[in-house]
């Protein structure tokens, strides 16, 4: 909880019809769904797939410099395609409406090491659910980070800038380890547990299927290129890992988005749960191609407050959910990337050191408020 | 491995949809209008499908707004057409999600998906002497189907619909009578009433020598069950039924599909199968009518009604319900 709380000025009625106005919108949405968003998202899933054949075609002749560049570009668009804008997307089920089951999130695997189950469970359910609270929602600095003057400083806080950028670097994994809560079940009692050990097993196996087509089959197809289609597919993975991790912290980790206390969200309304949605992420602003790459993510305030809406939506959405912040006088957090980027990173190093001042004491209003 | 997490038949399908091995689809090549409110759709099938038998059904997926929609069609082409084409005849009926799609929408080129053909409203493999069809409205599309694949040396088709103008097929129809391959009565129910079946010796003299293929509304096939029946002839009597026959509706609940995660809202009298398909579960289905089994389910938890018959089933390890007949009978879990 931050100091100053910004929707002190909100009356619980207000919270509440604020909820109402956000459901019409959702509603809106739900009704105008069909045809062409259908046609969207078939034309996406076909692009990347073309693009990624096509890309890993010319790496087979990786041996050649500007194969290779354009290998590995297209290779880390595609990829960036397809955990950003379809996987994730898929995975939250925004396209189960459309009962296609070969883009359905029950049946929907990844490019990615983190198998599609386990992801959603850790993602999904709680992540969307307890966002931004302090203690339960294991994204915030993803149990390894301080990111809120509210947690607890720790001696190992100083390396947090580093712990972030491995992280960023071999995101995949991190989110594997995360969702496996690695950290929580290395424990010597809960590592024997059966449960963990499936699931320990599912990564493992899934891990070793995505290493085997990256970083062996492909590179030994390309024959002469087998070194430089090595480094083409690790680098494509690594520009995936750094994009994704980079659009992820601008969610949740800029300067000005709320963190809230594990008392407060117990027996929360509708509209509390809005409000906590609308306070707790943050905008990226930028191009059409922009918000694309960033699996729409760039609109990460209306997919917190709509996370099954098609992502195709949000865009249109953000208008509307735009004009509410300014209708009920809240901040809606937005900037380019390099600036929110750079805001999360500043944050990073700021909080790897203890708080400076003496914490001020929230007041008591503001936590009724939150909590009532 | 190359291609993990997907399949190497995802890639193929961006290039050769109807290939052999490829989940069954068909395209549409060509829609032709019947009657004002029926089309009959040319549909070449993926190198997958099976032959047909006559007055089978195939099960066709459309995306109907972005939706995908199951639903049965008789087979009205011959089984021997030579472009290996199938023609199914559908009839839009108010309000129908589906048939109005593809009576008045559907257009040449879109891909559908199709199931294998199927169901038993067929002739024997030895040809019956004498032959009565009793067929009302889009109930003479199985009909149709046998009429042009297999000649019957007698065969009677005594055909309802409200008008002349509505009656399917009808030029063709009347070319089999021209070349007296075929005796037909056309009853025009909107000037003649519906046809009393207990009746139908006045039309059709020797009706209980013949054996019977069936095919209309409910009304019509409860009343033929009856009257051969009552002849002691039932034997000799098929029926083939485009709805189940729903007797009972109760209180409903909330319904929970505990693999996607989602809990909705239900009254007793819809199926679980719709209301699973309309919050976007992956329901499998099939006859959406109670007899094919396509569509069976564990419960696991709370109590169904079967909507056919008003019976209550509770969950028990390993209990298995019909979602196309089944309605929420209180709160229940079902694992989709
Ligand atoms: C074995 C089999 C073969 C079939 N063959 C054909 C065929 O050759 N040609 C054809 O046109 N149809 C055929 N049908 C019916 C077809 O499958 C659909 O039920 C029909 O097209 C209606 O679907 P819809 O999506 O348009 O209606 P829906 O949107 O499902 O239903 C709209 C409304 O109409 C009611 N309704 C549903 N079906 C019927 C019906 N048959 N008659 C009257 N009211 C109905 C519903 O209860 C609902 O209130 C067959 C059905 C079966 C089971
Ligand atoms: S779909 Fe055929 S029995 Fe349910």
């Amino acid at each position: 909880m931050t100091a100053i709380d910004p929707t002190a000025h909100l009356t619980a009625e207000q919270i509440e019809e604020l909820g109402r106005e956000l459901d019409a919108i959702r509603d809106e949405v739900l009704a105008a769904r069909g045809e062409q968003d259908a046609a969207y998202i078939r034309k996406v899933i076909s692009a990347q797939r073309k693009l990624e054949l096509a890309s890993r075609g010319v790496l087979l002749f990786s041996i050649f410099p500007p194969a290779w560049l354009l290998g590995t570009a297209g290779l880390s668009v595609a990829k960036i395609m397809e955990n950003m804008e379809i996987g994730h997307n898929v995975l939250h089920g925004q396209w189960d409406w459309m009962r296609d089951p070969k883009i359905h999130s029950t049946t929907w695997e990844w490019d990615h090491v983190s198998p599609s189950e386990q992801w959603k469970h850790s993602h999904n359910e709680l992540h969307h659910t307890y966002t931004n609270v302090i203690g339960k929602d294991n994204d915030l600095g993803y149990g390894i980070m301080r990111v809120d003057e509210d947690q607890k400083w720790h001696p190992l806080h100083l390396g947090q800038p580093l712990w972030n950028l491995v992280n960023a670097c071999f995101f995949e994994y991190g989110i594997a380890a995360y969702d496996l809560e690695l950290g929580k079940n290395l424990h010597k009692r809960r590592r024997r547990n059966p449960e963990f050990r499936a699931r320990a097993k599912a990564v493992g196996r899934k891990i070793r299927k995505q290493v085997l087509k990256d970083y062996v089959i492909h590179p030994l197809l390309s024959g002469p290129s087998f070194l430089t289609t090595l480094a083409a597919t690790f680098t494509a993975n690594l520009v995936r890992n750094i994009w994704s991790h980079s659009v992820i912290m601008c969610g949740h980790f800029p300067e000005g988005v709320q963190v809230f206390e594990r008392r407060s969200v117990e027996g929360e309304t509708r509209g509390q749960w809005y409000l906590r949605q609308m306070m707790g992420s943050a905008n990226i602003s930028g191009s059409r191609a922009m918000h694309f790459m960033t699996g729409n993510l760039s609109h990460q305030i209306e997919h917190h407050l709509f996370p099954d809406l098609p992502s195709n939506r949000y865009a249109e959405v953000a208008v509307k959910v735009r004009a509410l912040f300014e209708k009920y006088e809240l901040e809606y957090i937005t900037g380019p990337l390099p600036k929110q980027v750079f805001s999360a990173w500043h944050k990073v190093f700021r909080l790897s050191l203890p708080n400076k001042k003496p914490k001020i004491k929230t007041p008591a209003r503001e936590k009724e408020l939150v909590a009532s | 491995m190359v291609t993990t997490p997907l399949l190497p038949s995802d890639y193929l399908d961006l290039v050769s949809p109807l290939r052999a091995g490829a989940d069954l689809r068909g395209r549409i090549e060509a829609v032709h209008p019947e009657t004002a409110d029926a089309a009959t759709l040319v549909i070449r099938p993926g190198r997958g499908w099976r032959r047909h038998t006559a007055g089978q059904y195939v099960r066709i997926g459309v995306d109907v707004d972005g939706r995908r929609l199951w639903r049965a069609y008789s087979i009205t082409s011959p089984t021997d057409r030579q472009d290996g084409r199938i023609t199914i005849t559908v009839k839009a009926i108010p309000d129908g999600q589906v048939s109005n799609h593809l009576v008045h929408r559907a257009r040449p080129g879109t891909l559908i998906r199709l199931d294998q053909p199927t169901g038993d409203f067929v002739l024997p493999h030895a040809k019956p002497a004498k032959v009565l069809y009793l067929t009302a409205g889009s109930g003479i599309t199985p009909v149709m189907g046998m009429l042009r694949d297999t000649e019957v040396d007698d065969v009677v088709l005594v055909h309802c619909a409200p008008q002349p103008q509505d009656v399917l097929f009808r030029d063709e129809l009347h070319g089999l009578v021209a070349d007296k391959k075929l005796r037909l009565t056309e009853v025009h129910t909107a000037m003649d009433g519906r046809l009393d079946v207990a009746r139908l010796g006045e039309l059709v003299p020797d009706w209980a020598e013949r054996e019977t293929w069936a095919c209309g509304p409910a009304g019509l096939l409860d009343a033929a069950e009856e009257h051969w029946t009552d002849n002691g002839v039932r034997e000799r009597l098929r029926t083939e039924r485009f709805r189940p026959r729903i007797v009972v509706a109760g209180d409903g609940g909330a319904v929970t599909f505990s693999t996607t995660g989602k809990t909705v809202d239900a009254d007793g009298a819809t199926p679980l199968l719709d209301i699973g398909e309309e919050a976007g579960v992956l329901m499998p289905s099939g006859c959406r009518m109670g007899i094919c089994f396509g569509c069976v389910t564990p419960l696991k938890a709370g109590a169904v009604r079967d909507l056919r018959t008003g019976e209550i089933t509770e969950a028990e390890p390993g209990v298995l319900i019909q979602t196309c007949v089944s309605a929420a009978a209180g709160p229940c879990d079902i694992e989709r």
